[in-house]
């Protein structure tokens, strides 16, 4: 354990190789669209609803489905049981998640040109730690919708948490919650740097690298 | 070897993080387009429904579903099962295509009203039963009820009575037609007419119920009593049978009393857990008024609870109710609050014995309210919703899931001690969509027949080739025979029903023709059947006409008048022919008389533009109808 660590310090000061630039370079390209492709989709079904309602949230906007109508015709559902109206302006992650993505991007750029291994695993873990709020974030945002219910509302229902990934019955609703393109594009992004990292990682330790002082570890 | 897995082990988690995981995408939604779900899947399944509705040319129906048609104030007549619209009854509203609100006496009848709002039809009963004499429907609106004489299948009264403000309670027939109810929906200050802010509306405004007597013999309709009731909203409605007979039974809601302007009634009125059954004892009532203790507003008798004990009962319900149903045994009452997943039954035994122990939470305006737990028999959980029950031979019970867009069946009592109610939870279907109430076969009755089903939903989003945005509601037929219930056939009508009754064909034998000297039928005093005796006479600025038609001309053809002069034409069709109908419009009158074999009508304006004017047969009758037309000429 500590020898492994120990290795992984001691390999940090790498610069990449040719094929992890590349890789890099090519998960820059990837991450673009992000900007524009939908990250996550919500999809409600009821009986009286049989082409369902949709919700698409990008990194910069929240879009009903059926040109903008889904998001009204849920809001006025939501409306009965005193869920507050979802508007896009109370999102505030909407303003901040294409600013991080920008700030990723041009990091990853600096990697590809000028990168060494250190640069690579801050960079997957500034990546892995935005991926991770973004979902505490939006897992958060429904659990504050979900359970801040207008005790006035002509609907009582028990506060609840629509779900962030899967299925769950939100009264004569049927709710699915999964990632959307852009998400799908992210986890190719993390899978391009990982596979970067280990492509230069794997490579034999130059002279100049010290070794592991113990030959026990693993 | 070994250090280089560990490697792995660090990057595998964050690419995982990553996303929190993918894996298990593949159960996602139904896409748009599909889930047009609810119609019976297999082929042998869908060949069974089409075989189960279709019924052949020249074949009858076997039930006749009489919808009530809202806000277009008429009544629709289809068959079951091939669920076939036949006719429309006109009832609130002019009619065209019959003549209705063109000739003197429906002219008359209507008011000056262009419209009512139709909701609840009712059939005469004898002994429980539905009779096949008359059909009552009420007007939501404009407080009136109106009769139809299923023989001819035509309005013959409508009563406007006073006090009462949007009849929406209403028109439930006890079990001897005894009385049919009226009952207020929004409240307004008491009595009918006073002015009185909404900032008053817990005391000031009252509601109104009220028991219309039918005598037994003409069908005849006259106001019974009125009770003062608070002002709530009194909304759908039973009555009592065997053991229950004697009483009727209304949903009420905002119990909360009051109507903040800006506050949203569908909020304010949703505020308390439970709102009310009101229980009224009529026989209790109409002693009351032979007794005496009414007083008297607007003209009409009114009981006052307050002065009045044992006539009227509260039974506390889940909130926002819109409906009650007596079973057909009359034993169990079925109340649905429509914003709780649950059906609540009540034995009227123990509402019997609460009462006589004055087992009671509280007095509401002189209105005893019944302890909830001393009556209630059980909490049924059918599911998102409930509104309307019905009921078939087999000791179930159908109840429409307005939120969850379906019908759950479920067992009327007995249940066993402390079980779990879900058992008693029979079966599911999904309706398309949004179903509002429901109507079985002869479901009213003491002996409803368990064979069909019809959901009455209020949208229909897509089922039928479209016709725009303002789309027809869409009624589904389902078979109740089975352990299951299956779905039939998709039918749609005109706006917009909101109750239907479903009557066995047996119970009715229409007429086809009115017959000459049929004694069922005063004649009528201006009916003329000869030819020499048709005739036209002036009396002054008057001018009548006595017309008869027949196939294929109108007897006078020729009318000569001065303009200004008043015109009165009464014509008779002679026909004894089965639909042999004739029309008699003027032009440029608005003149529209369709008169059938038999009937005389009589239309009377004023003959103020001059010039000549064609009248003519609307109603094809023959191979000579286009030539069959008259001239009035007004000089």
């Amino acid at each position: 354990m500590v020898a492994w660590l120990k290795r992984l310090s001691n390999s940090l000061d790498r610069p990449l190789t040719g094929r992890s630039r590349l890789l890099v370079a090519v998960a820059v390209l990837v991450l673009i669209p992000t900007f524009f492709a939908p990250l996550w989709r919500m999809n409600f079904w009821a009986q009286q609803y049989p082409e369902g309602l949709d919700l698409h949230i990008y990194s910069h906007a929240l879009v009903g489905g059926d040109g903008g109508n889904d998001l009204t015709e849920i809001n006025v559902l939501n409306h009965y049981i005193g869920m507050e109206e979802l508007r896009e302006e109370d999102f505030t992650e909407l303003k901040w998640i294409p600013l991080v993505i920008g700030l990723i991007g041009v990091l990853t750029l600096r990697s590809a040109a000028i990168g060494n291994l250190r640069s690579l695993l801050d960079l997957l873990v500034i990546a892995v730690y935005f991926g991770g709020f973004s979902l505490w974030s939006f897992w958060y945002k429904l659990d504050f919708y979900g359970k801040n219910l207008d005790p006035r509302a002509a609907v009582t229902v028990d506060p609840f948490t629509p779900p962030v990934f899967g299925h769950k019955m939100v009264g004569q609703f049927e709710v699915w919650s999964y990632p959307a393109f852009g998400a799908y594009l992210f986890l190719a992004f993390g899978l391009l740097l990982t596979g970067a990292f280990y492509l230069t990682l794997r490579r034999p330790a130059p002279d100049g690298e010290s070794r592991p002082e113990t030959s026990t570890g693993g | 070897m070994s250090t280089k897995t560990n490697y792995r082990l660090v990057t595998l988690p964050m690419v995982a993080l990553f996303l929190g995981g993918v894996i298990g995408c593949g159960d996602g939604p139904p896409r748009r387009g599909e889930g047009r779900g609810g119609a019976a899947a297999g082929g042998s399944e869908l060949t069974n429904a089409a075989l189960a509705t279709y019924v052949a040319p020249g074949d009858l129906d076997e039930y006749y579903l009489f919808y009530s048609g809202g806000h277009s104030g008429q009544i629709f007549v289809s068959g079951v099962p091939s669920m076939r619209h036949i006719a429309t009854i006109p009832v609130f509203t002019p009619y065209p295509g019959t003549g209705y609100g063109f000739d003197d006496e429906s002219k008359e009848m209507l008011g000056g009203y262009t419209w009512g709002d139709s909701h609840h039809p009712g059939p005469s009963e004898t002994d429980g039963e539905y009779d096949g004499r008359w059909l009552f429907i009420n007007d939501n609106a404009n407080g009136r009820i109106a009769r139809i004489d299923l023989r001819d299948f035509k309005v013959k009264q409508i009563l406007k009575i006073p006090n009462i403000s949007a009849n929406h309670g209403s028109s439930f027939v006890s079990p001897n037609t005894e009385y049919v109810t009226m009952a207020t929906r929004m409240s307004i200050p008491f009595p009918e007419g006073t002015y009185a802010d909404v900032t008053e509306y817990a005391t000031r405004y009252k509601g109104v119920v009220a028991g219309i007597k039918v005598d037994p013999n003409s069908g005849d309709m006259t106001l019974g009593w009125e009770i003062l009731v608070p002002p709530f909203n009194y909304d759908l409605g039973d009555s009592g049978k065997g053991p229950s007979d004697g009483y009727f039974f209304w949903t009420c809601y905002n119990s909360e009393r009051e109507f903040i302007e800006g506050g949203k009634l569908e909020v304010t009125a949703s505020q308390k857990d439970k709102d009310y059954i009101l229980m009224v004892d009529w026989r209790a009532a109409q002693a009351a008024v032979d007794a005496g203790n009414f007083e008297t507003h607007a003209g009409a008798p009114v009981i006052m609870p307050e002065d009045v004990s044992d006539i009227a009962w509260f039974i506390p319900l889940a909130k926002s109710p819109h409906g009650v149903d007596v079973s057909p045994d009359g034993r169990w009452i079925i109340g649905s609050g429509k914003l709780s997943p649950t059906t609540t039954v009540y034995d009227i035994e123990k509402i019997r014995t609460a009462i006589a122990a004055e087992d009671f939470e509280e007095i509401i305006d002189g209105i005893p309210v019944l302890t909830y737990e001393s009556v209630r028999e059980a909490e049924i959980p059918v599911g998102l919703g409930p509104l309307h029950t019905q009921f078939d031979d087999k000791g179930n019970a159908y109840t429409s899931l307005f939120v969850e867009s379906a019908v759950a069946k479920w067992k009327l009592p007995p249940y066993e001690d402390g079980a779990d109610m879900n058992q008693y939870v029979l079966d599911k279907i999904p309706v398309a969509y949004n179903i509002g109430h429901l109507v079985a076969a002869e479901g009213d009755s003491r002996s409803p027949d368990g064979n069909y089903l019809v959901a009455l939903n209020k949208l229909s989003k897509g089922r039928h080739v479209s016709v725009g945005p303002s789309i027809p509601e869409s009624a589904q037929l389902i078979d109740i025979q089975g352990e299951r219930m299956s779905l039939l056939y998709d039918a749609f009508t005109e706006p917009e029903p909101h109750y239907a009754v479903m009557v066995h064909a047996d119970k009715l034998n229409p007429i086809e023709v009115y017959e000459r000297d049929d004694p069922q039928w005063p004649s009528h005093p201006e009916a003329v059947w000869e030819v020499e005796d048709t005739r036209i006479e002036r009396n002054g600025r008057m001018v009548e006409v006595w017309m008869l038609s027949v196939r294929s001309f109108f007897a006078p053809d020729v009318i000569r008048v001065n303009q200004g002069d008043t015109v009165r034409i009464h014509v008779t069709n002679i026909e004894q022919t089965r639909d042999e109908l004739h029309g008699m419009a003027v032009d440029e009158y608005n003149v529209n008389l369709v008169i059938d074999p038999g009937e005389t009508k009589t239309v009377t304006f004023v003959a103020d533009k001059a010039g000549v004017y064609p009248f003519y047969c609307t109603n094809f009758c023959s191979a000579l109808h286009q030539e069959m037309q008259g001239y009035l000429l007004v000089r």
